[in-house]
């Protein structure tokens, strides 16, 4: 159980000091900073034990949020609440900064006392939370209301509260993948994953009944052996099915139903949230291929071609492309020659960095540079380090689709074909790194 | 120094000074570094030379970057470049990056001795200084090799100025220092004394750092530096303050210097020209008046430098020790200070006087202080101090004021840190014992340190008051009393019972007499603090009780009945039960006589170093020092009494506790219970427990070995077996353990054990007499046809046996098949130079492999006669040389490793015995029949010894081995 919960600013300055349990003293708070904020060496590990007191910490930006325990407790539930701190705060006031934090700090205070409770996680979810903590200030609740809100946190779907009204009933669907690759000079994948997110929001009247269908290999191969709809599974995902290596999902899902029939339904929360997460390993689609050239000339000079390939539909478009080349660590100067976009040297980052603004399928472009090299009395020879690369495209490299999204609300009136839906496949680069 | 130009501001550098200190994080940092080197690099690659001002900024931005805790893997050719440059801050720059940066590069080093040789001949001083102060910087061996030679030239040259002098000897003291082997003296050494004469007090500062060290290393060559030192610390002590100009502080001439003379006179003894000492000795009187004069400033700088000199001053005149009246003055001294405000200086005059206390001529003038340094051991707030303190009543007690101390130490004792309890209680302990008048105050004064502090009261401390209690008559009385007396308080120390377990087990009886303490009520008072106690105590006690049992024939019944109780008698602790057990039996078994000589009152303990004393001696330096110089002569008197039964006390404990352990009868030592006691001297009296009284008769004569072996002595081969090597192999045939041989120097024993065809000997190697061996080899080898008949493995034995020790070997045999003669054992060592080489027949013979075969006549026979081939038999027809008793020889058939089958021959005065000999390769069955003829005259006795055996090399073996066992 979290025992106290610590937010320092760069300087390791404490913003926020909230302690649920006796047994964390005012020392925790000094020994993190010194041990980790200010450590010599830079910490590395996200657990950090001083003194039979352990740290969990992550850090946005320039912010350190620490989560302190003298018990052995569930590391992945300690962190998996701080990434929710991080959610809830970003959705009440946007950029997790310093100068934000000091502005809302009563407003922190609040929430770190409704979402923690003597140290145990309690409802994190940003739509209920905000029915009940407001940055207006309180307004004057009816006796309803407030009943309503108990009943609602404490009752079965505390995610969604009743009696929601919307004109327009809209729901927004986004698949987010990040695509990991590291391959080989000679173009051999060595490791590749994608790890992805649906993410929702819904704008819903009442209390909808929502199920959702993709081309997971496992519920088309059941659908296929039913035997009815094969051809209607063929027809709709017009592809292969994906396999799907895990996947979680929000609370607001059915796990008994997924279980047993493989679908996915759920009552949803209002506004935005993550439906799931999901992981594949198989057959992806690689959105650009990075062919390397380096050359040693000599000991004070170093040749690199770096040649991309884009591997999509010459339809579809990438966007904000960045290829970044390591120079070695003696780099006295560099030239570049390139054909498309813009290429810079940034000695502060050791790197050369190309930037493409757009860029179609199916084509391939080119970039030469010289780099100089000084000598030096150091014997070591340069690691090179791999080429990193990042671009953002309109699919889902993992090749998964939506396949239908489907809303029932019995109570009120209005229908599957009333619900206007907007669905949208962002691909990004994760950690995409070509070895040369 | 030039003054430094304007255009030498390096904007460049404080501008990215101040970028790194404005970044926000550590990334930042990271960034900007990069790029600067990255912008740095790109500079020193440029194609257009840099000048001068760009260079030095750039290195200093390196260095700077370096200095922040990052790689710097390039920049040093330029910082060698700036090195020859002619402006002052560029070569400071390039000087500084190298003393910083500098690694064993062998073609930079180069360089850069090339350039500091340059600057070093160049008559530039602060070039010169800047040089020098790189080599010391850097001060690795590759510079002391190239430097260490060129140094002394600068230092001792008549034209070098005198800031270079000053570097240079700072210099070659740090080289000296790094690498002292490297810097040689040689005809210079004279003219650095000189150096002492020296106009400007900076040089002379520096040269007497140098000369203090090279002369602790080789003071004669140095000795003419001690009147030089002399004039030149008189001459500063007696100069008005104002007279040395800068090198007045805070109205103190010279501090430093002052100091650094007096360290160095400390070097050497007092000078022995009269001259020199009287004036020595003035200077050290005005140092001590000076002392005295008020304060020419309330400037706690100006009271810190005189004081120093005075303590350097003081601790000269300890260091000499020959001035009766300045030691009494310095005592005086520091007796003020012993009052001071500065704990500092409390501090320092109290460890001063410690030393001053070992002095002859202070110690009377440091025991006036008692009351005071009393005072701070009670009041003083700082532990170190109440350290000291202790340290110094320690060193200042003598027998006059012995009690007084003793007394406040232990009433201190009550109060005193924890951390230096233990050694508090060491210290109260050695000075009871030392300065003890009369026995009883001793005792009550341990007794007191017991109850008082009994956590922190060591082993030692209690052997250390048994020992003194036993040895001296006249306390024993009053200690049992004292003790009986401390026992009857509720709660006692654990060390308090041992105490009282000890000495009223032993003495219990000189206050047996008073009813309060009858014997019953003493055994009653011990018993009831039996069970709080821990297992070594318990043990104690109950060897206390059977003490008891022979003082108090009374008490008999309830100890009796206390020692077998199940707690006792079926204790968990193997000890307690043995002790127990044993006490409990010696009790019922042993007549009151045997009783009374085994648990005889414990002879005195022989004279040694007090055990305390060597405990202090270990913990902790500065005070016991003093107190063992004197600690001879204290001894004599104090235990002279002791020696008589010294000699007696040596036999008894079996020379070999140093320590009475806490086994009151020593039974485990000396052994003079069971059995026969072994003839004094035998070293191997416990090896050979088991094998009892059979070792003492199967001893060899000394006077006849000694005949045979120095022949062979002197050659490095092995000597050809010893005569009666065959002889001493037939003793071991029905026998696994004994004595295998001995002479005046050496005793070898034997244990051996075998199982099927496999056997394991030990063999034990005493040295008799108290010079060590050296070069003590064995070898084991195996002559002829035995190598492939039998295998045997020797593991080596440590080289040197000294005096008195025992060692062992180890050796594994194991028979491959059957065989008749017996390996060889080669010992060789030397002893006090003659070489010693001595050749034994190993006792390793068939029989040893007989494995015991049990069956019925019928069985017997038929085997017998299965076995009936001529050569399958060997028969022998023997006089007997020992009686035919039954029981021997039954003993020995049964030694000799084979079953003995009862009721199977027709005349029962026969005696028939089946084994089988297991060998690696085969086993061979073997049956023996031995047919005394006990009816005839003692003297025309026979035996005919019939063997069968399915091979028959093995039975002809047999018999003959057996043939000379009766």
């Amino acid at each position: 159980m979290i025992g106290g919960l610590f937010i320092y600013n760069h300087k390791g300055e404490v913003l926020i000091s909230r302690v649920y349990r006796d047994d964390i003293g005012r020392h925790a708070v000094d020994a993190f900073r010194v041990n980790v904020i200010h450590a010599r060496q830079q910490v590395r590990s996200p657990v950090t034990n001083i003194a039979r007191t352990s740290f969990f910490h992550v850090k946005r930006s320039n912010i350190w949020l620490a989560a302190v325990t003298k018990q052995n407790v569930n590391a992945a539930m300690v962190f998996e609440f701080l990434y929710k701190m991080c959610d809830v705060m970003a959705a009440y006031f946007g950029k997790i900064s310093e100068e934000n934090i000091k502005n809302n700090f009563v407003l922190i205070y609040e929430l770190l006392d409704e979402i923690l409770d003597f140290g145990y996680p309690q409802n994190s979810e940003t739509g209920a939370l905000k029915t009940f903590i407001t940055q207006q200030g309180i307004k004057g609740q009816t006796k309803e209301e407030q009943s309503q809100i108990t009943s609602q946190v404490t009752g079965q779907i505390g995610w969604r509260r009743e009696g929601i009204k919307y004109r327009r009933n809209e729901l927004f669907l986004d698949v987010l993948e990040s695509v990991n690759l590291l391959m080989s000079p000679q173009g051999q994948v060595l490791s590749a994953h994608v790890s992805g997110r649906v993410v929702m929001k819904s704008y819903l009247s009442g209390m909808p009944e929502c199920k959702f269908g993709m081309n997971d290999k496992i519920v088309i191969d059941k659908a296929g052996k039913g035997g009815v709809t094969d051809d209607v599974a063929k027809s709709t995902t017009g592809k292969q099915s994906i396999a799907i290596d895990d996947c979680t999902f929000n609370q607001c899902v059915r796990l008994s139903k997924f279980d047993s029939e493989r679908s996915i339904s759920f009552i949803p929360p209002d506004g935005e949230y993550e439906l799931m997460r999901y992981r594949t390993t198989k057959d992806i689609i690689l959105p650009f291929r990075v062919i390397p050239l380096v050359r040693e000339v000599g000991r004070t000079k170093l040749e690199v071609k770096v040649v991309i390939k884009s591997n999509f539909k010459p339809s579809l478009l990438a966007q904000k492309i960045e290829v970044r080349i390591p120079t070695p660590l003696n780099t006295s100067g560099v030239q570049v020659i390139c054909m498309k976009g813009k290429a810079k040297y940034k000695a502060s980052e050791n790197a050369i960095v190309w930037k493409i603004k757009r860029m179609a399928g199916m084509k391939e472009s080119q970039i030469s540079a010289e780099i100089e090299l000084l000598p030096t009395n150091d014997k070591k020879k340069w690691a090179r380090p791999p080429i990193s690369m990042n671009f953002e495209v309109p699919f889902a490299p993992s090749g998964l689709k939506v396949r239908y999204l489907k809303v029932f609300e019995s109570k009120l009136n209005y229908s599957d074909h009333d619900v206007i839906k907007w669905v949208r496949y962002i691909g990004r680069s994760g950690i995409y790194e070509t070895r040369c | 120094m030039p003054a430094v130009s304007k255009g030498d501001g390096m904007r460049g550098l404080a501008v990215f000074i101040s970028d790194i200190r404005n970044c926000k994080s550590k990334e930042a940092e990271i960034k900007r570094i990069n790029k600067e080197l990255a912008n740095i690099r790109s500079k020193f690659k440029g194609d257009k030379a840099l000048d001068g001002y760009s260079k030095k900024k750039y290195v200093c931005k390196l260095l700077f970057i370096f200095l922040l805790g990052h790689d710097i893997d390039f920049g040093h050719m330029e910082a060698v470049n700036l090195l020859s440059s002619n402006k002052y801050t560029e070569k400071q720059i390039g000087y500084l990056f190298i003393s910083v940066l500098v690694n064993s590069n062998s073609e930079l080093i180069r360089l850069i001795n090339n350039a500091i040789k340059n600057d070093l001949s160049s008559r530039n001083p602060t070039f010169m200084c800047l040089a020098l102060h790189c080599i010391a910087n850097v001060g690795s061996r590759e510079m002391a090799e190239a430097f260490a030679g060129e140094i002394p030239r600068i230092l001792v040259a008549g034209d070098t100025m005198d800031s270079v002098k000053q570097s240079a000897a700072l210099c070659l003291l740090r080289l000296y220092k790094a690498s002292p082997d490297l810097v040689l003296m040689g005809e210079w050494t004279s003219r650095v004394v000189h150096l002492l004469n020296d106009q400007h007090m900076g040089v002379v500062t520096a040269a007497i750092s140098l000369i203090t060290c090279l002369s602790s290393k080789n003071p004669d060559e140095f000795k003419t530096c001690v009147s030089l030192a002399v004039s030149r610390l008189s001459r500063i002590v007696s100069s008005a303050s104002t007279d040395l100009q800068d090198y007045t502080y805070y109205f103190v001439p010279a501090p430093w210097l002052s100091c650094k003379l007096l360290r160095l006179l400390q070097c050497y003894p007092p000078p022995e020209d009269g001259a020199v000492k009287g004036r020595l000795v003035e200077c050290l009187e005005t140092i001590l008046n000076k002392a005295q004069e008020p304060p020419k400033s309330k400037k706690v700088q100006h009271s810190n430098a005189k004081n120093a000199i005075l303590f350097e001053a003081i601790s000269l005149i300890i260091h000499y020790d020959s001035e009766p009246n300045l030691l009494v003055r310095a005592c005086n001294q520091l007796g003020q200070f012993l009052q001071h405000r500065e704990t500092n200086l409390r501090y320092l005059a109290l460890e001063s006087m410690c030393t001053l206390a070992s002095s002859e001529f202070s110690h009377e003038a440091v025991k006036t202080h008692i009351e005071t340094v009393i005072n701070a051991l009670k009041t003083e707030r700082d532990v170190s101090v109440r350290q000291r303190a202790a340290d110094l009543l320690y060193a200042m007690c003598d027998r006059s004021n012995a009690k007084q101390i003793v007394a406040e130490m232990l009433s201190y004792l009550e109060t005193a840190d924890y951390s230096i309890r233990e050694e508090m209680v060491l210290k109260v302990a050695i000075l009871a014992e030392k300065y003890a008048v009369d026995y009883s105050w001793y005792v009550d004064t341990i007794l007191n340190l017991i109850r008082i502090a009994g956590d922190y009261v060591s082993e030692e401390v209690w052997y250390r008051v048994i020992q003194i209690v036993i040895n001296r008559d006249d306390v024993q009385g009053y200690a049992a009393k004292t003790v009986f007396e401390a026992l009857q308080a509720p709660a006692c120390h654990e060390n308090m019972v041992k105490v009282g377990g000890y000495i009223l087990g032993e003495f219990g009886n000189l206050i047996a007499g008073d009813p309060r303490s009858s014997p019953l009520v003493q055994f009653n008072l011990l018993h009831s603090k039996f069970h709080l106690c821990s297992v070594p105590t318990r043990a104690l006690l109950l060897s206390a009780y059977i003490k008891f049992i022979n003082l108090f024939p009374e008490t008999k019944a309830t100890i009796q009945e206390v020692l077998r109780s199940d707690s006792q008698i079926r204790n968990s602790d193997v000890e307690l039960q043995q002790r127990a057990v044993e006490y409990l039996k010696l009790s019922s078994i042993a007549s009151t006589d045997v009783l009374a000589t085994v648990l005889e009152e414990m002879p005195p303990f022989p004279e040694r170093e007090s055990s305390i004393l060597a405990k202090l001696k270990k913990k902790k330096g500065p005070g016991a020092v003093s107190v063992e110089l004197e600690d001879g002569k204290e001894r004599g008197e104090l235990n002279g009494g002791a020696d008589r039964g010294g000699e007696a006390a040596i036999a008894a404990s079996n020379a070999s506790t140093p320590s009475p352990s806490s086994d009151l009868l020593g039974l485990r030592s000396a052994a003079p219970v069971g059995g026969p006691a072994p003839s004094a001297g035998s070293l191997l009296v416990d090896v050979f427990s088991e094998a009892g009284p059979a070792a003492s008769s199967t001893r060899v004569n000394d006077d006849g070995f000694l005949s045979s072996a120095p022949p062979s002595a002197a050659s490095e081969d092995p000597a050809p077996p010893l005569p009666e090597s065959d002889e001493l192999l037939n003793k071991f045939v029905c026998k696994n353990n004994g004595v295998l041989f001995e002479n005046q120097l050496l005793q070898i024993g034997i244990k051996s054990e075998y199982r099927q065809n496999l056997g394991r000997m030990y063999l034990f190697y005493g040295n008799k007499t108290s010079v060590q061996f050296v070069s003590f080899t064995t070898t084991v080898s195996c002559p002829g046809e035995l190598q492939s008949q039998l295998n045997v493995q020797t593991k080596p034995v440590e080289p040197l046996v000294e005096g008195g020790a025992q060692v062992q070997q180890v050796i594994n045999i194991e028979c491959l098949t059957d065989f008749v003669d017996a390996p060889l054992l080669n010992i060789k060592f030397r002893y006090g130079g003659a070489l010693q080489n001595i050749t034994l027949k190993l006792p390793v013979t068939i029989n040893k492999f007989f494995q015991p075969t049990e069956m019925a006549a019928a069985d017997f026979f038929q085997r017998w006669k299965q076995l009936s081939q001529p050569q399958q038999e060997a028969q022998k027809i023997f006089k007997a040389s020992h009686g035919m008793d039954t029981e021997v020889l039954k003993a020995k058939l049964l030694g000799l490793g084979t079953a003995l089958l009862e009721n199977v021959d027709p005349n029962p005065e026969n005696y028939v015995c089946a084994g089988v000999i297991q060998t690696k390769i085969q086993q061979v069955g073997c049956l023996l029949r031995l047919e005394p003829n006990a009816q005839a005259q003692p003297g025309e006795q026979m035996y005919r010894l019939t063997l069968r055996s399915s091979k028959d090399t093995v039975s002809q073996r047999v018999c003959d081995l057996l043939a000379e066992q009766f």
